[in-house]
């Protein structure tokens, strides 16, 4: 066979040349949506998170049921760096529709299994091919066409796992989690990948390239995506009403809190202390959550972009007449219905100040899956607390991929409710109280519950103007006091969002700045600036907003610092622009919005050639990066003198 | 025309109810509507009812859109926590105050471009859902707060005050909200206050969603030649369904009437709905024929009044929750966070 042929000279090649790569390789299935090829690539990347190789797997798929063209990425990396990696080390050809532009993709003495009708071996000669006939093995795999098609994809497992040499007792204890221990399922799915493995021993040359071999990293770690660690800690916070409608990529959010709650929420009788409703749409599900905050609930919704968007009156309202509630945004490309299955951080801006009049939110950031479960207790004390709609702001990549992560730990506070009057209080104070009335200075004001029992317990929520006692109000001075408490208010605030995540070390000129799942990238940038140009850079990890003292102070002592982030506009960096004044001549944007998740390689190309520069005519400098860099000097606009841009292509 | 209630009793007022509390115990801030508006005198009836049912103030709920039906939660009930919010978005506050806390009695005022246009989607879905609460459209058939544009339920024919005729057929959101499983649909008249105290009160018994549309003139914008919505042409084309008693749970029925004239329903809190036939005897019951009785008024010109249909059975939305009895609100911690076993348990398993 001639592919065999072209492979074993290749793979002579590469094997005279180095010394295998172990437990350090990406692999790129590209498959058609809606074949099942979701559970064999859980298995695959189980199995290599089991031999105790740090894992991480992305699914790119299109915003179709089936029928269209599906990747998904498993990255295995001893040194636990499982941000994406670009470069495609082993190629899985599954679909006919992008058979050609794969294998063009990747990167020369990649290695390349395929169906054997897609004839790739043709494509390119310094590729290490692997031809397998799927639709032949799986033939007298079963005698039902539908189940076939999924069992052919159960085949590439065992090709994949005997070419890198993934234990095949691991795929056994994947598949028995993958199918909960359905027996039949697995049999006919452990034939598939024994047919695979069989194959690839009689058939296909053996490739000493990249290796997989057992380590220990993964030990007692756990394997979640953003989302479900979302809905977990939400329901350790105490969350009581929870409300949603579908939308990609949040709809998990919430669907894997009516999951969890099932087996944790249900008191001994059998009856629900939670309440969850699929709203009619975005306005509904938030006016829901701030009727639900207004009468004493722990509440929250999960939306995207466009949910957001419908929300911005009612996220007003919540602000002005100070009604709890959370509000998860799970970023996907905009605008519009943009890239629904990709992911950005694009919402950025929107969140920030969603509303007409002046309003200005606490967002909370999270970059783990940990710190969703986090953020999901802390935004729920937040909103309570400060009696106020809190965002948290998540991506597609971190809701909806796979991500490996120390256990969640069991929160040791307890739940904080915030500045509630009871009636018994309200008897001592004989009834004297002002809604919104600053007694304590810190903007904050005291609010009772509807149903309390007391003839003076009651208030008039408005979201027109109103004065300290919730009296209808158009008076000049009711209405400034009121909008200036609230800016106290968010000054108040920047005492208890969450800090920065700060490392600084010494020497440093350069500093970082990104926040959410930016940070899987950046820190590996950070490793290889370190490693191969022993450059040691800080890094600022911004987790909320209001921005805190500590982002000032970080900016004052580098020299330059490169903002990381995924939109086009360097959104986070033009607000800090304006928070920190003269510093801003130090500031930089390096910006990656393909819809794909941010590359370590990316940003290390990126910092380099604005490094290389020597002078610097232009305070703020602009790299959009993709995955290739091209240089060019682009004026911005005529008027202004040129900016330096360097804009990425495919 | 016939009297629009059913004498109960011996009539008199009562001054002081079962909760020992007085009429303007129940009542609200000063109106800040046109003198002599449709919604002031449903406000009064507001009072009124709850005053009689002595129903505890503080354990209900004033929930309101955009507009100016929506600003009478501030002129009723004062011991009531209120809540005016967005421009035909009532419904989804209530929605989740109930969730919050379903012991509450909630009540919501909007008008007819609350609920018609803006609203009509949400209006809808919380009828569907069956959300308990008292929802009262209090139905001008203009826009009064911007000045008198029409609205979607404006007649056909009928005249603003600057001359323009309304060319489209209008909604009705009784007949809406029969064909949307509504168990409890009624049209009252904000000039019979008698018969609105009697519809309001059967509307606090229910156990579910009451849809209550009210028409309620516009003094300043539609009370004038041409209008169909002012006093003059609504009290001449007023059609009566039945006449309607209402026996709270803890009164005897002491009515008297022939037998075979009176429906008795009995409703969710024990209470009884009497409803006397007129001409003809009328199943409220009955979805068809709600329908078919409101389309044949609306093409006599009528303006047809009462319970319109009526199933006190039906259950509502937050029964079929499953929640516990307590407010979900005011839950103590360690109901609301599972114990550290549940925790390890989910995260062995992620393993």
């Amino acid at each position: 066979m001639s592919g065999t042929l072209i492979a074993a000279e290749v793979a002579e090649a590469v094997d005279r040349e180095t010394e295998p790569i172990v437990n350090d390789l990406t692999i790129h299935v590209a498959t058609v949506n809606g074949s099942g090829s979701q559970s064999s690539n859980n298995v695959l990347m189980r199995s290599i998170f089991q031999m105790g190789v740090p894992v991480s797997g992305k699914n790119m798929f299109p915003s179709n049921i089936a029928g269209l063209p599906t990747w998904f990425t498993i990255r295995a990396n001893k040194d636990g760096w499982i941000g994406r990696k670009k470069e495609v080390d082993l190629m899985v050809c599954m679909n006919a529709q992008t058979a050609r532009e794969d294998v063009e993709a990747l990167p020369s003495g990649a290695l390349c299994i395929y169906d054997a009708p897609l004839n790739c071996k043709t494509i390119r000669n310094d590729i290490l091919f692997f031809e397998v006939p799927f639709a032949k093995l799986a033939a007298d795999l079963s005698e039902d066409s539908k189940l076939r098609k999924l069992l052919t994809n159960m085949v590439y497992v065992g090709i994949v796992a005997e070419l890198l040499g993934i234990d095949r007792g691991e795929l056994l204890t994947a598949l028995d989690k993958q199918f909960k221990g359905k027996q039949k399922a697995i049999n006919a799915n452990v034939a598939a990948i024994d047919k695979g493995i069989g194959y690839a021993k009689e058939n296909l040359p053996s490739q000493n390239r990249w290796r997989v071999e057992r380590m220990n990293a993964t030990e007692g770690k756990i394997i979640i995506d953003g989302n479900a660690a979302a809905a977990i800690g939400s329901i350790f916070g105490g969350v009581t009403v929870v409300t949603w409608y579908p939308i990609t990529p949040s709809s998990s959010l919430c669907e894997s809190i009516i999951e969890y709650a099932k087996q944790t929420r249900i008191d001994e009788d059998g009856r629900a202390t939670f309440a969850v409703v699929q709203a009619e749409d975005e306005l509904a599900a938030v006016g829901m959550v701030l009727g639900a905050g207004w009468a004493g609930a722990r509440s929250m919704t999960s939306t995207a972009g466009p949910g957001i968007s419908l929300m911005a009156e009612f996220v007003g309202l919540g602000y002005f007449a100070e009604l709890p509630g959370v509000i998860w945004d799970i970023q996907r490309v905009g605008p519009s219905t943009g890239l629904p299955t990709r992911t950005a951080q694009g919402d950025v801006n929107q969140v920030a100040y969603l509303s007409h009049g002046d309003t200005q939110h606490i967002v909370l950031i999270p970059s783990s899956v940990a710190e969703c479960f986090d953020f999901a207790i802390e935004a729920l004390d937040l909103a309570e607390e400060f009696q106020t709609p809190v965002f948290v702001l998540s991506d597609l990549d971190l809701g909806m991929n796979n991500w490996m992560s120390d256990p969640f730990e069991y929160p040791t506070k307890p739940i904080k409710r915030g500045k509630v009057l009871t009636a018994e209080k309200l008897t001592e104070l004989e009834g004297k109280w002002g809604r919104y009335d600053d007694v304590d200075g810190d903007g904050i004001p005291w609010r009772t519950l509807p149903g309390t029992d007391h003839p003076f317990a009651s208030y008039f929520t408005r979201g027109s103007g109103h004065d300290t006692q919730a009296r209808y109000s158009e008076r000049p001075q009711d209405y400034k006091d009121t909008v200036d408490r609230l800016a106290k208010k968010y000054e108040t605030a920047k005492l208890f969002v969450p800090k920065p995540v700060v490392d600084i070390r010494d020497g440093a000129k350069i500093g970082f700045l990104a926040y959410g799942t930016t940070t899987w990238a950046l820190e590996e940038s950070r490793d290889q600036l370190r490693r191969e140009r022993g450059v040691e850079t800080s890094y600022f990890r911004l987790r909320a907003l209001p921005f805190t003292e500590e982002l000032n102070d970080f900016i004052a002592t580098h020299d330059r610092v490169y903002i990381v982030e995924q939109n086009r506009d360097g959104q986070m960096a033009d607000m800090i622009r304006l928070h920190v004044g003269e510093d801003q001549r130090k500031l930089r944007k390096i910006l990656h919005y393909t819809g794909l998740p941010c590359d370590a390689r990316t940003i290390t190309d990126a910092v380099l050639k604005m490094e290389s520069t020597v002078e610097l005519p232009e305070p703020l400098l602009l790299v959009r990066a993709d995955a290739k860099l091209t240089a060019g000097t682009v004026p911005l606009n005529s008027n202004a003198a040129p900016q330096r841009e360097v804009r990425a292509e495919d | 025309m016939a009297e629009s209630t059913l004498k109960i009793g011996t009539g008199e007022a009562i001054k002081e109810n079962r909760l020992g509390l007085k009429a303007t115990d129940y009542q609200g801030g000063k109106s800040t509507l046109c003198a002599a508006c449709g919604h002031d005198a449903v406000s009064n009836q507001i009072v009124r009812a709850f005053f009689e049912m002595s129903v505890k103030a503080e354990k209900v709920a004033k929930f309101s859109g955009i507009g100016c039906s929506s600003k009478t939660p501030a002129y009723f009930l004062q011991r009531s926590h209120g809540f005016n919010s967005v421009h035909g978005r009532m419904p989804a506050v209530a929605t989740g105050a109930m969730l919050a806390n379903h012991s509450l009695k909630a009540i919501g005022v909007s008008g007819d471009g609350d609920t018609a246009s803006i609203g009509l989607g949400q209006f809808m879905h919380l009828v569907r859902r069956n959300i308990p609460i008292i929802y009262i459209i209090e139905n001008n058939g203009v826009y009064g707060l911007t000045k008198g544009q029409f609205s979607a339920t404006a007649d056909e024919g009928s005249k603003l005050k600057t001359g323009v005729i309304n060319d489209m057929p209008p909604m009705d959101l009784c007949a809406l909200a029969v064909q949307l499983g509504c168990g409890f649909v009624a049209r009252g008249f904000a000039g019979d206050p008698k018969q609105m105290v009697n519809i309001l009160k059967a509307a606090i018994a229910h156990d579910g969603t009451c849809v209550i549309d009210v028409i309620s003139p516009c003094v300043t914008f539609n009370n004038h030649e041409g209008s169909t919505k002012g006093y003059t042409y609504s009290k001449e084309h007023q059609e009566l369904l039945h006449q309607i008693g209402f026996v709270p749970e803890y009164e005897e029925i002491t009515v008297d009437y022939e037998p075979g004239t009176v429906r008795e329903v009995t409703m969710h809190d024990g209470s009884t709905i009497l409803l006397k036939k007129l001409e003809e005897d009328y199943d409220p019951s009955v979805p068809i024929e709600a329908l078919q009785r409101l389309h044949r008024a609306a093409d006599a010109g009528q303006m047809l009044t009462g319970i319109v249909h009526l199933r006190p059975e039906k259950k509502n939305f937050l029964s079929l929750l499953n929640i516990v009895d307590e407010p979900l609100a005011t839950l103590p911690l360690e109901r609301v966070r599972p114990p550290k076993e549940k925790l390890e348990k989910i995260m062995r398993d992620l393993m």
